[in-house]
């Protein structure tokens, strides 16, 4: 199966879309659930079996990284500013890496994808369907897991001493995590804790939403790292019908 | 959310945008305008396209590099401008400034299309945008704008000329071909949002008079009351 069709039918100007001969998959989940450690076991796991693999993510993009740094050390951002930002990104990621990727034949193992810029824009007030029209020539992935973890068990794995303290000493910061993931522009609690909690909180709420509404592959990360390894290795199986 | 820019927007202040191609003349009418308006002792505010130090610099950079294409250069345009309508258009619209602008959506909505963005999702793409009260469209034919704009300059810049499209590689060329499409792209713009076409071939002074008669026309219901 080729993954040739974008998200809303819109097709992006002078880029080739055919020959996709790669798979994309992605992973979504909330900030600090662990969607980056397990990405890199299951690299590793695919390229044992034979696989070209490659990572992707949100923010990287080298066009508006500086630009972001800037918005962060001061100038603010309005809602729409703050989601065309990130959709400049995935735009230059998509056309850039994402399908020359698929064209290879990669697996290409996305890191968050447009779901996670569609709850951080809604959550900041964004109208929703604008959001996803903006987004209308995203390519549909073959397959996205969602790690799905409740408040109450993200919050002791994210505001752990480890973390503090290297925010800390550092970073010469409390904020164990980037000021945009943790909601701090969002000012929602008195202090970094609560801000992170309340924000968190509706971002879970979003995924739980989306989940729904794209028919997300649902796995729940409160397990422990190897029982969650051992749930998306069984399920990307499935998916590229060739893996052992 | 619908268009934004379809729908009347109930700030007390007046916006006025002028639109046309390079060369059409709309500057100088928008900046006599501007004279015209201050006499009147009007709180003005004017604001130009693509000025925003927040992308100006990745745009920039894009530019140098040609690592943009069509579908980033339309977004980091429109992030510009969501950074620009929050900072500079809204504030003085709400409290009940007349603001001035040259270019406005209509120019992303005709460049985009011409570098083959989709018609729908530019224009969706910039939903949140107010609509203006007057919307100002300067039409020349082809020839004209060419003269004028080439009788001043000496290079054309890459994305300018529609290099980037490489329809032709003499720039020359390449802009005259790049700025007719535009023109058409203008058209059917000006007809599908009513925009008010000024005929730029007449004399500046004349052109002049008419604006400021449809401005006199608009701002008849206008009562300077900041927002509270």
């Amino acid at each position: 199966m080729k993954t040739t069709r974008a998200f809303n039918g819109i097709s992006l100007p002078r880029v080739d879309m055919s020959d996709l001969t790669g798979k994309l998959i992605v992973i979504e989940g909330t900030d600090g659930v662990g969607r980056t450690s397990q990405i890199k076991e299951l690299k590793e796991w695919l390229e044992v079996n034979g696989h070209a693999v490659m990572v992707t993510g949100l923010a990287r993009s080298p066009l508006i990284g500086s630009v972001i740094k800037q918005a962060k050390d001061g100038h603010s951002l309005n809602v729409n500013t703050f989601s065309l930002l990130y959709l400049a990104d995935f735009a230059d990621c998509l056309e850039h890496e994402i399908i020359p990727a698929l064209k290879a034949g990669y697996i290409v193992l996305a890191d968050r994808y447009m779901y996670t810029a569609f709850a951080r824009s809604i959550v900041r007030g964004a109208d929703e369907e604008w959001i996803r029209k903006c987004y209308g020539f995203a390519l549909a992935p073959e397959a996205v897991f969602y790690l799905k973890i409740r408040i109450k068990e993200l919050v002791p794995r994210v505001v752990n001493s480890e973390n503090l303290a290297e925010g800390y000493w550092i970073r010469n910061t409390d904020e164990v995590m980037d000021y945009w993931e943790s909601g701090m522009d969002m000012k929602l609690g008195e202090d970094f804790y609560g801000s992170f909690v309340a924000y968190q909180k509706k971002i879970i709420a979003q995924f739980d939403i989306m989940a729904k509404e794209f028919g997300f592959r649902t796995i729940d990360a409160s397990k422990d790292f190897k029982s969650v390894q051992q749930k998306l290795k069984e399920e990307i199986s499935l998916v590229l019908g060739d893996v052992n | 959310m619908g268009r934004n820019f379809e729908v009347e927007h109930n700030f007390p202040g007046k916006l006025i945008i002028v639109e046309g191609i390079d060369g059409s003349g709309k500057s100088t009418q928008l900046r006599l305008l501007h004279g015209w308006l201050k006499s009147l002792n009007h709180r003005v505010f004017f604001t130009e396209w693509n000025s925003s130090a927040l992308v100006n610099d990745a745009i920039k950079r894009g530019k140098k590099k040609n690592l943009l294409t069509p579908t980033t250069f339309s977004i980091l345009h429109a992030t510009d401008f969501a950074d620009r309508l929050a900072h500079l258009i809204i504030p003085p619209l709400k409290a009940g400034s007349i603001v001035l602008a040259d270019r406005y959506v209509y120019t992303a909505f005709s460049r985009d299309v011409v570098r083959g963005v989709n018609r729908e999702w530019v224009r969706d793409l910039y939903g949140f945008a107010v609509k203006p009260n007057l919307s100002l469209y300067f039409k020349v034919p082809i020839d004209v704008s060419l003269k004028r704009i080439l009788a001043g300059r000496i290079k054309l810049k890459f994305y300018e000329a529609g290099m980037d499209l490489e329809m032709n590689e003499d720039p020359k060329e390449s802009f005259r071909l790049f700025q007719s499409q535009i023109l058409e792209e203008y058209e059917k713009i000006a007809a599908e949002y009513k925009l008010k076409v000024i005929d730029a071939e007449e004399p500046i002074k004349k052109q002049q008079e008419r604006i400021r008669g449809l401005v006199t026309l608009m701002l008849k219901d206008y009562r300077p009351e900041p927002m509270l």
